[in-house]
Parts: structure tokens; sequence; C-alpha cells
């Protein structure tokens, strides 16, 4: 867990412009305005190409994006389905 | 206590009679005396924000103060032109046809628009039309994503959720017709010493419904302090004909027909202006809910959402930044 919040951190911080230790595991992505409808999409290519997981538009809201703890859960639950 | 429908209300109190002095007392300041220009050039669409816009300018400067541009394109509805020859006509100003379908052809838009649909869609080519849509923010938490809808010269539709690089370079290659028409204006602007109308309503320029360097681009912006539904309460009371008036509003720049609530707005302009104005008002979604006609968590999603559009209007409203001020 400890190795995918690191490596969202990093990839939400290179791509989005933002100092890594400004990037709290809660801080709203959206609501601090560090990504827009566009850098979402970003970040579901990302977890898509990187985790293997396939993000449906239904499962595209902020419990699952919209912060570095989210995401961690969501791809790990997807994560979970998938191996089982 | 608030009454049903009591934002609608509010919006529609106003005294137009005195709306319209004060913005032609303003142009004709901002115009004549500061801008030294000796009237106005701009584009007419058929719509109602620039024909409010065209008369009032007609009211400022006098008919020969006024020129109108209908700018054309190969993805154009020819309503637009029609409509804006009407009210050109109507107004008795000059107006001048500027078809942009070769410059495009020549920048490259329309082939730089079919390579960027056919990453999603790769039988996309000549014959085929599109449009960029997004779903609605009233039913769902779900984050909007623009998806493209194509329909074969056969008649199939499809569908699809576009990827970022590709949404991107589609939106970049129809800037071009924003910004072609922008040139033309200019370019008529300089020729006659006249300044640049812009002709966005209060809900396109909060919003940032526009074009950097584009449709954004002007001189002044005239009716930029007035909700969409004061701009047809002001076109009514200008005397304008029922086929602008009762017009919906269209973005006329995919070559499918394309409402501006299934591009860019969650709520059709009248819902919307409420909102946005309930909004302005610190109006919370529980009251405003029940005088919009929506549920609470459907107006907090709006509301959402014209927190997120407001942030996104900052980049388009920079000016040039400089190393020193």
């Amino acid at each position: 867990m400890e190795a995918l919040e690191s490596n969202l951190r990093r990839f939400i911080s290179d791509n989005f412009y933002v100092e890594p230790d400004e990037l709290s595991a809660e801080v709203s992505l959206i609501g601090s305005g560090i990504v827009d409808s566009t850098g979402v999409l970003e970040i579901i290519l990302h977890l898509e190409e990187i985790y293997g997981i396939k993000v449906e538009d239904a499962e595209a809201l902020p419990r699952n994006l919209d912060s570095i703890s989210n995401l961690v859960r969501f791809i790990e639950s997807k994560l979970d389905i998938v191996k089982a | 206590m608030r009454g049903p429908a009591k934002l609608l209300d509010e919006l529609l109190a106003f005294d137009r009679e005195a709306a319209v002095g004060q913005i032609c007392k303003a142009l004709r300041q901002q115009v004549y005396r500061r801008l030294r220009r000796k009237g106005v050039v701009l584009g007419l669409s058929g719509g109602i924000d620039s024909s409010v816009c065209a008369a009032l300018a007609v009211r400022a400067f006098g008919s020969q103060g006024v020129v109108g541009l209908l700018m054309p394109e190969a993805h154009s509805d020819q309503e637009s032109e029609r409509l804006g020859r009407m009210v050109a006509d109507q107004l008795g100003i000059e107006c001048l046809l500027e078809d942009i379908t070769p410059a495009l052809e020549g920048l490259g838009c329309y082939r730089r628009q079919e390579e960027a649909m056919r990453q999603s869609i790769p039988a996309y080519g000549p014959g085929w039309r599109s449009k960029i849509v997004l779903p609605s923010v009233v039913d769902s938490e779900a984050y909007r994503f623009s998806t493209l809808v194509a329909r074969s010269p056969e008649g199939e539709e499809l569908s699809c959720r576009m990827e970022p690089r590709a949404y991107l370079t589609l939106v970049a290659a129809t800037n071009f017709k924003q910004r072609v028409r922008k040139t033309f204006e200019y370019y008529h602007a300089d020729r006659l010493a006249f300044a640049v109308l812009g002709t966005p309503n209060r809900l396109e320029y909060d919003q940032g419904f526009f074009v950097k360097n584009g449709d954004g681009s002007a001189d002044v912006k005239p009716i930029a302090h007035l909700y969409k539904t004061q701009v047809y309460a002001l076109g009514d009371y200008l005397g304008l004909e029922q086929e602008i008036l009762g017009r919906a509003p269209t973005t006329d720049t995919y070559s499918l027909p394309q409402s501006q609530d299934e591009f860019y707005f969650p709520l059709p302009y009248q819902p919307m202006d409420c909102c946005l104005l309930a909004f302005n008002r610190g109006i919370a979604p529980e009251i405003a809910a029940a005088e919009i006609g929506l549920l609470p968590a459907q107006v907090a999603r709006v509301y959402r959402d014209i927190e997120a559009k407001r942030r996104a209007a900052r980049y388009l409203n920079e000016p040039p930044l400089l190393v020193e001020e």
C-alpha cells in the first residue's frame, strides 16, 4: 500500500506540477484545483496502463478518484476483484 | 421566506429601459472616449446574444457605427447566416459575409479534427458528422467526460469516451473557428477604426464558455454582466424578431447539432441562470432547490460544477504574465 501511495503521489506531482509534500493523502484533487476534468481522465489512463484495471464511467466518482487515499482504496479494491 | 420561482422573478425584475441606457452610455464612453474608435464590429450568429448586442450597439452608435459580420464555415447551420442577416436588415446595419471555410482548410482545421476523431473512431472520414457531448452533472456524482458522438454517412451513430490527448487535439483544432472569426473581426475593425464588440453573457463570461484569443477576445463586452434570461428579456424589449427570441441556444461549432447544455452547461439556460444567481447570493442548495424544481443534492452538484468551471476560467481570463509588474 505504501508503494502504491508513493507511486500515485509521484505521478500526480510530476504531471500536475504540485510539490509532493503539498500533496496530503486526503486533499481533494479537484477541489484544490490540482486537476481538472481532463486531468481526471489522465489519472484514469494512468491507472489503466500501470495497474491493468478498467475504470468504468460509473466508477469515475469522487469517492474513488478525488484524493490519493481514495485512489489507493479504489485500486486495491479493483485488484482484489481481479485476484478473486 | 422565499416563495416558488423567486429566483426567476429576481432575474426578470430589472428595469429594461434603465439597463439599455446604462449599457449605451458605457459603450459610448468606452468606444469614443477611452478607445478613440468610431464604432463597433461584431459577429452575427443569429443567436440572442449577438442580436441583442447589435441592437444595443445601434442605439449607442447609430446604424452607421455598427458593422455585422456573418462568418459561416463548412459545419455551420445555414439558419445562423439567414437569421444573422435578418437581424442586420432589421437594424439597418452594414452586413458583410466572410466565409471562413478556406481559411480553416488552409490551417488544417478539418483535417486535424478528423485525425483526432480517428483515434477514437478509426472509420471516421468524409461524410461523417460529429459533436462532443457531456453527460448530465445533475443526476450523478460521477465526473463528466466528454464523449464523441459520430454519425456515419449511412446514419449509424457511434459514441465513445476520448482519450485526453485526442480530446485536447480535437478541441484545439476546433478552436481555430473562433480564432479565425476574431481575426476577421479585427481586420474590419482596423480598416474602419472601429472597436470589436464581444457578445458573452454573464453565464458564458463567468463560467469560461469561450475560446481564449477567440470569441473571448474583444475591446468591449456590453452584456457580460447580464444573465442569459435577462438578455432574452432585453431582446424582447428591443423589439427583436420572434425567430431570434425563440431560438434555442446552440454552439453551432460541430457538424452535428449541439445544444449548449449538452456541451458545457449542466442545465438549460434558465435553471442554470437561477442556480448561478443562487450560488452568487450564497443561497443554500436546500432553499434554491425548491425554487428551481430540482433536488437539493442536484443543486449542490451544479454548485460544485460552477466552482470547478470558475477555476478553469481563471486561465482563460489571465492576461499575459510579466516578470516585472
